[in-house]
């Protein structure tokens, strides 16, 4: 048990000092998209609609909390093939569970951080009351929805193992996929309806769904409504949460698996870049 | 139990490439031929062969980085492919890219790499810094990042990392190339007194001639993915009546082993292997993908 946990935090020691080596970059990034979601939420101050506040409040963060964790484990392997570590990290006598558990301790625990501070940096722009906010509902939600982003981070952590260039690239598309279909910012409905199906299967639909409900937004909730709705409200998007992380992680610790015999078998472990 | 550290046999590894995505045109490419060669436990065994010949492909094998085609390989008395989780605790591996966190400390970079084995941190520091002494590295140098270090200082810190866990196995890539006459002398030195003290099995790809017959007991020629002569340096030199290993090299392989790894491709003249005319072309690009 201690040589698990021991193989479990050298990649949080690792992830945490690379973090730490690219600080100025991570507060450059972090500035970015305080200033970024800062853009978004404006857009219901100035519209003077405090439903509409809340629910692009909701959107930036909760969006940029889950594709901070989905970019931290699908990059980690990118990193490790420019790099040339990935050799050393897969020749290591540590199991392929243990590997990405730690990758995705990290990249839950940094998204958690990150979030944090983009909520201080709101709070700079918009002056809004939330203390009837249900926090406890909603930290049970974005510990579910994390589960379903963890398994979809292992998918695409496959992709550089192919190409590192190319799967960064594939990784950017999905993720903007998934921007594009969930209802980050506008109801889905909205979508042509060609797109409408693919939000069904977007984790980050129920996510954000069971969020405005919990924040006092959600469907049937009036304008000036600001008590959040119970986490019995929100039942059926946690059950649906639940399955998807269910059958994300273990589906992606299985790519992974996959795609880690074919390169063994294809020599496509070496460094590039 | 056998006495073996190393047994591979009849081992094969292709690899397959596809150019072009409409009319796709396939080639195929034998990076390993048919290569068998045993080496005893506690013996250094060197492998001798230009770029491209098949050493680091035969290496990644070693490691379970790579699933051979065909054949058999034991190490340590387990078998590749089926028991690389037992091998992965008994092998550690130099190869010639030191291959780091560049952004990274040594010290953070072998730390990363001691929990991955599940030392403990004072127990892997400690030896860290036991092993850059006995480099000739100066420990004042453990905190910094690895981008700041020379290429000589980044490959003692590789071979800090593959003796962490002080494994019975070491693979070692090409471990000196590119090394400046000290720093090289130094990792020479550290691996003979580590085969001498610890038993370590030893298997060293170079190609550097004098190198290799100053470390190894036995010497196999490796060229086109073929392993196509073994013996001690005196043996093959006897075998090839040549005086030194780069002329025996020539003699058997048909192509003269060149500094930077490349070869040059010897003419054969009946009764003369030292003054043949010889045309250099790089092996890089135009052989084995791997390597």
């Amino acid at each position: 048990m201690e040589q698990v946990l021991r193989q479990t935090w050298a990649f949080i020691f690792r992830d945490y000092h690379l973090t730490r080596r690219y600080f100025s970059w991570v507060v450059v990034f972090t500035f970015y998209a305080v200033v970024n979601s800062a853009t978004v939420v404006l857009i219901g101050v100035a519209a003077n609609d405090r439903r509409l506040t809340l629910t692009l409040l909701v959107g930036v963060i909760l969006w940029g909390f889950l594709s901070v964790i989905f970019n931290e484990i699908a990059n980690s392997i990118t990193y490790e093939r420019w790099e040339g570590t990935l050799e050393y990290t897969f020749m290591a006598p540590v199991s392929r569970v243990i590997h990405l558990a730690g990758v995705s301790l990290f990249s839950s625990a940094y998204a958690v951080v990150r979030a944090c501070v983009i909520i201080v940096g709101m709070l700079l722009f918009v002056d809004l009351d939330l203390s009837r906010a249900n926090w406890g509902g909603m930290a049970v939600v974005l510990a579910v929805s994390s589960a379903a982003f963890i398994g979809l981070g292992l998918i695409a952590a496959t992709l550089p193992v192919f190409s590192p260039e190319r799967g960064a690239e594939a990784t950017n598309i999905f993720q903007g996929l998934l921007l594009l279909v969930s209802g980050v910012y506008y109801p889905i409905e909205i979508l042509p309806r060609w797109l409408q199906p693919l939000a069904v299967v977007s984790p980050a639909t129920y996510a954000l769904s069971a969020s405005r409900k919990l924040i006092g937004v959600g469907e049937g909730a009036g304008p000036d409504q600001t008590a959040g709705a119970p986490l019995s409200a929100v039942t059926h998007e946690l059950l649906v949460l639940t399955l998807m992380g269910v059958v994300l992680i273990p589906l992606g610790l299985y790519v992974f698996g996959l795609v880690e015999r074919w390169a063994k078998r294809t020599g496509k472990l070496k460094r590039t870049g | 139990m056998s006495n073996l550290g190393i047994e591979v046999r009849s081992l094969h590894k292709f690899f397959r490439k596809r150019k072009g995505f409409i009319r796709a045109r396939r080639s195929e490419v034998h990076a390993l031929n048919d290569v068998t060669f045993e080496v005893a436990l506690g013996e250094t065994y060197g492998l001798l062969g230009p770029n491209g010949s098949g050493k680091s492909t035969l290496i990644r094998v070693l490691s379970t980085l790579l699933v051979p085609d065909a054949g058999c390989v034991r190490l340590l008395g387990h078998r590749i492919p089926g028991e690389e989780h037992l091998v992965r605790r008994k092998i550690g591996r130099v190869s010639v890219d030191a291959a780091f966190y560049k952004k990274l400390s040594a010290r953070e970079n072998l730390l990363y790499s001691a929990y991955l084995y599940g030392m403990d941190k004072a127990g892997a520091e400690r030896r860290a810094l036991e092993i850059l002494d006995a480099l000739g590295m100066d420990g004042e140098k453990f905190t910094d990042p690895l981008e700041e270090m020379s290429r000589g200082m980044q490959q003692k810190v590789a071979i800090t990392r593959a003796l962490l866990v002080n494994p019975p196995l070491l693979l070692l890539d090409e471990p000196t190339t590119g090394l400046d006459p000290k720093s090289k002398r130094d990792v020479q030195t550290f691996i003979e007194d580590l085969r001498a003290r610890h038993g370590t099995t030893i298997l060293l790809t170079s190609h550097d001639m004098a190198e290799t017959e100053r470390l190894c007991s036995r010497i196999g020629f490796i060229a086109h993915g073929r392993l196509i002569a073994e013996g001690s340096a005196d043996e093959l030199k006897l075998r090839s009546s040549a005086e030194t290993l780069d002329d025996a090299f020539i003699a058997l392989a048909g192509e003269k082993l060149e500094e930077d790894g490349t070869v040059a491709k010897h003419k054969k003249q009946e009764g003369a292997t030292t003054e043949a005319a010889t045309v250099a072309t790089p092996l890089t690009g135009a052989g084995v993908a791997e390597d």
